[in-house]
């Protein structure tokens, strides 16, 4: 199904052009509504395939013989167990030893058929009838309600089934567990336990600053080889480094970090999937005809959902582990962090359902929802604001260190932005619109930037484990940023109505901006000096790196656009939706996510397939190239075609095949953050209980502390 | 430092430089706009009809796409007269308890500025119709259709007005009727007009205007003649398509029109700059004061009426610009009678 919207921006036109300009998807249009059935339909046929083969699968798989286990298979998992490991199947191989019981392995037996074995399902198929009733719209109606628990059901039974098959996996594995265990207990063997003794001994080792006198051998006779890839052959990506264990963290603040992980993904995929629709109404302006799905009521819904949704919940997610980890003390309060996270959710979602209700606070960009619904936000960032200062006021380091210096300031001045873009009494007139560009910019510079480079400025150096090349530049990047950062707002209304004169201060603004940027950039790429090689080895790096990139390239493109010749062709044109999605995505998305790969396996000791941070990578920044660059190229052609005094239509007309590729970019955008809401699911709740070897030990933990526990 | 090692004195500080920075770049310089301008005299308070239609505009998002400024540089002038100035705002105050001031200027130009639009179109039919779908009297439009502004009726009743919509576009045997919010809508629409300066203000410039290039002095007497096709689509195209065809039952045809072919083309220009509405019997729409509300000069006239007559199968002898204005000054003696 994912490749569902791709197919629908890549051939849009014979899709969704209908015939008479009416709506393809309406309440009274037939072609929608079969539209649909045909989707059920189809969908039922992939689910009711996938079953046909699951359970054929499962077929074999409980028919099979009972495996036979490969003996030099174990050879390589005792290579690869920890001294711990050793240590507990040695003593508990002594106590057994001592009693010559033979419970053990009636223990692991009972434990292996307690799983039930449960029947094959056969798959139910149900077929449309194509026939001229299809004509008509109401048994067409029928027709989807009657599918749609339908394909319910039989999605719900290809969810069991796939667990019923989850499960037998994990018995085989267990099965091979127990077959590891039974030749480890086996006593006829003295082998074993010699080798076990050995490698105990070996894992036991310390350096004693004489090895190099030592005859040198090409085993591994003293345990320094570690992070064995056991399973050879070609892999499809590049094996990288998996994240080290590290000291607990409290788990109530694991669990407020990955509630605002988890949710900050959720209005990702709300955010962009709307994305996506609006890019697609582009392509195809008659694809529906609805007032709450029109384009100019969606597009807030998307923007609003990505900016509070999505960022913001993300950075204070990340905030929330940063501020207290670098104050070297516990979160001042979980149930304040608790709040803050239920508010901000309640105001997007309600902000979401009044702008698609028609209910707006007047057209300023990014301050479309009214303001009870902001309140709600504002309420959510004071109680952070509080929470943090707590924080930072006890802790235990003399200094504070400059991720707090970015991320408190940005909640700060997020607020005061809020306050002076919702307080009524400078917002008469050309008031307004002052504000709009002082609230608009200062949103996306004062807030997500601030705080994304605190983020930064935490894991950077923490993922490249080294500190951060010069705190000093840090410091100077922090104060001119706010001192040129403040200017720059009115460079959306250059050669408007408003004051000349704060139209040139914010073009000079906008130049300043080159040394926060240019300090910022030169800090973490000498951070980055002497651990390139890193990169290749990390599934993180490569994410902090096109942020790095892109701050500094997106940024600085900002700056060109500020000047009156540039707006001359620029202003008004898509070039500034590229600019956006270059920096909003480009830098904040890509730090986030480098955040959130860097910091959930550490919270929860599970770690998403490297296959799929992959894909999510390189979908991303592939999608986020092909939207960007034909948008900046077509407008940049609109530009010239407004100067040329053609008329606007033609450059309607012009714009279709860059609006196209930027259907198509945008579906790889959000194709990723399906793999990125996967991977956030395996790092969060994913279940790793098919690591043999782990499982063998733990087994064998088990039945030793029954044994005790029988005695 | 001990500034930096203090939290309070280190986060005091940040605030204040960014609230003293944020006064002096946003709220003085709002509060002055505000204090100092006042709408201009000329300048009509929109209609009740109007005030909804403008809070229908603001909750459909159109600004998204359409800006209302006409900024000072040459590009701009098509969308205005003159540019816009801080006194066509000063009229936008708080819309109520809910929500904030919509001045909708706007930052992206999707579809052409509205600044002017009720001067540029003033006719309501061709509003209604766009509404409905803008692709019936612009194909290549990606707007949106607000189609739910409309209801589909068997008959009309008698107070109903009924939308020129093609039989394609809608059921056999129905029509189309607007609702009371599409008339709102269109009635805020018609009433977005430039303000004309009082007498005696000095008009603020167009900058960057096109410096006439080389290739066009040495083509001599054609350099800077208007463009028959330019002009056509900028003022005409909307409702006469580019074909020259109308929209059945909505905007006659130009083609094989007998006005258009007219060997003594009085009535032609007249109707270019004065509007027509001779044909509603049959059903189209009040053709509005074209010409003279976009102030075209007599050698604009020529070109177009030069395209139209040489255009789409149509073969009549060209116009001379001379012609042309021996015709305007015959009307204009004749309209000042």
């Amino acid at each position: 199904m994912r490749v569902l919207p791709v197919l629908l921006t890549a051939v849009p036109l014979p899709l969704f052009a209908t015939p008479r300009g009416r709506a393809f998807f309406s309440t009274d249009s037939v072609d929608g509504l079969l539209f649909i059935l045909l989707s059920l339909v189809i969908i039922l046929l992939i689910v009711a395939i996938s079953l046909k083969v699951r359970t054929s699968m499962m077929r074999t798989k409980n028919t099979a013989k009972p495996p036979v286990f490969d003996t030099t298979r174990f050879n390589e998992y005792i290579s690869a167990l920890s001294s711990k490991s050793i240590d507990a199947y040695l003593t508990l191989k002594k106590k057994k030893q001592q009693k010559e019981s033979n419970v053990l392995k009636a223990l692991l037996l009972v434990l292996l058929t307690g799983g039930a074995y449960s029947m094959p399902v056969s798959a139910q198929q149900i077929d449309a009838k194509p026939s001229s009733l299809l004509q008509e719209t109401g048994i067409i109606i029928t027709l989807i309600l009657l599918l749609i628990p339908i394909v319910a059901g039989v999605i719900l039974m290809a969810v069991k089934v796939s667990a019923l098959i989850r499960r037998r996996t994990r018995e085989t594995n267990l099965e091979e567990a127990t077959a590891f265990a039974d030749y480890l207990t086996d006593p006829h063997d003295p082998v074993i336990e010699q080798a076990l003794e050995q490698r105990k001994k070996a894992l036991a080792y310390h350096l004693h600053n004489s090895e190099l006198a030592g005859n040198a051998d090409a085993e591994d006779s003293r345990g320094l080889v570690s992070n064995i890839n056991i399973h050879t052959g070609l892999s499809v990506v590049a094996q990288k480094q998996r994240a080290k264990p590290r000291p607990a963290v409290d788990p109530a603040l694991s669990k407020l970090v990955m509630w605002y992980l988890g949710c900050a993904a959720f209005w990702l995929l709300f955010g962009t999937t709307v994305g996506e629709y609006v890019g697609i109404k582009f392509v195809s302006p008659d694809v529906d005809h609805l007032s709450w799905l029109s384009f100019g009521r969606l597009r807030p819904v998307h923007t609003n959902a990505v900016f509070w949704g999505w960022a913001s919940l993300g950075m204070l997610g990340l905030g929330h582990y940063v501020v207290p980890r670098v104050s070297n003390v516990p979160l001042a309060s979980l149930k304040q962090g608790r709040w803050s996270l239920i508010l901000i959710n309640a105001a997007v979602l309600l902000g979401s359902v009044s702008l698609m209700a028609g209910i707006n606070n007047g057209g300023g960009e990014y301050r479309e929802y009214i303001w009870p619904i902001q309140l709600l936000f504002g309420i959510g960032l004071v109680i952070t604001l509080y929470n943090f200062i707590n924080t930072i006021a006890v802790r235990t380091t003399k200094e504070i260190y400059i991720s707090n210096w970015y991320i408190v300031a940005a909640v700060m001045f997020a607020l005061v932005i809020s306050v002076v873009a919702y307080v009524p009494w400078w917002q008469d007139g050309l008031g307004e619109t002052i504000v709009q560009g002082y609230y608009m910019h200062q949103g996306v510079g004062m807030w997500f930037m601030l705080f994304t480079l605190g983020i930064v400025y935490y894991f950077l150096p923490q993922q490249l484990n080294k500190p951060i090349y010069s705190y000093s530049l840090g410091i100077l990047a922090f104060w001119a940023q706010i001192l040129f950062y403040t200017l720059i707002g009115t460079h959306h209304f250059v050669f408007s109505a408003i004051p000349w004169w704060l139209q040139t201060v914010a073009i000079v603004g906008s130049v300043g901006m080159i040394i926060p940027v240019a300090a910022g950039t030169t800090n973490f790429i000498m951070t980055f000096r002497n651990g390139w090689y890193k990169i290749a080895s990390s599934y993180t790096l490569p994410f902090f790196l096109v942020g790095i990139i892109f701050y500094f390239t997106g940024s600085l493109q900002g700056t060109a656009e500020a000047f009156r010749s540039t707006n001359l062709i620029w202003h008004f044109t898509d070039f500034t939706v590229a600019h956006s999605h270059l920096t909003m995505y480009g830098i904040i998305s890509f730090f986030l996510w480098a955040g959130i790969y860097a910091l959930v396996p550490r919270l929860s000791g599970k770690e998403a397939p490297q296959i799929t941070v992959g894909a999510h990578f390189w979908l991303a920044l592939i999608g986020l190239l092909f939207y960007t660059i034909p948008l900046m190229y077509g407008s940049t052609l609109k530009g010239i075609m407004w100067i040329q005094e053609k008329p606007f239509i033609e450059s309607v007309i012009m714009m279709a095949p860059y609006w196209l590729w930027r259907a198509i970019g945008g579906s790889l955008m959000w194709l990723s953050h399906l793999f990125f809401a996967y991977n956030l699911y395996r790092m969060i709740l994913g279940d790793d209980t098919t690591d043999v070897k782990g499982a063998a030990i733990a087994r064998l933990n088990q039945s030793y502390s029954e044994i005790e526990s029988t005695l | 430092m001990e500034l930096f090692d203090n939290h309070k004195s280190l986060y005091r500080t940040a605030f204040l430089l960014f609230v003293i920075l944020t006064l002096f770049v946003a709220i003085i310089p709002a509060m002055n706009n505000q204090r100092n301008n006042a709408p201009l005299p000329d300048a009509p308070v929109l209609s009740p009809a109007a005030v909804k239609g403008k809070a229908l505009f603001v909750s459909n998002g159109c600004v998204a796409c359409h800006t209302q400024q006409v900024r000072n540089v040459d590009m701009d002038k098509k969308w205005g007269s003159r540019p816009s100035i801080a006194a066509d705002y000063a009229d936008n105050h708080r819309t109520d308890f809910w929500r904030n001031t919509a001045t909708l200027m706007g930052t992206e130009r999707t579809g052409p500025d509205l600044t002017d639009i009720g001067t540029r179109q003033p006719s309501e039919d061709w509003h209604l119709t766009h509404l409905f779908n803008p692709r019936i009297v612009a194909p290549a439009s990606v707007m949106p259709a607000y189609s739910w502004l409309f209801t589909e009726k068997k008959e009309a009743a008698k107070n109903d007005v009924v939308v020129k919509i093609p039989d394609e576009y809608k059921e056999d045997g129905t029509v189309i009727v607007a609702t009371l919010q599409a008339l709102q809508l269109v009635a805020y629409l018609k009433e977005l007009k430039q303000v004309k300066l009082p007498d005696g203000t000095e008009t603020p410039a167009f900058l960057y205007a096109k410096k006439p290039s080389a290739a066009d002095a040495t083509t001599g007497a054609a350099a800077g003649a208007p463009e028959g096709t330019t002009l056509y689509a900028n003022n005409c195209q909307s409702c006469h398509q580019q074909n020259g065809e109308g929209l059945k039952g909505a905007f006659p045809s130009l083609k094989d029109s007998k006005i258009v072919l007219d060997p003594e083309p009085l009535q032609y220009v007249n109707i270019i700059m004065n509007g027509y509405d001779g044909r509603v019997s049959e059903g189209y729409g009040v053709m509005p004061a074209v010409g003279a509300n976009a102030n075209l000069s007599a050698e604009d006239v020529t070109a177009i009426m030069n395209h139209e007559r040489t255009s789409w199968g149509n073969n009549a002898p060209k116009v001379t610009v001379e012609q042309v204005r021996k015709y305007l000054e015959e009307i204009k003696a004749k309209g000042t009678k």
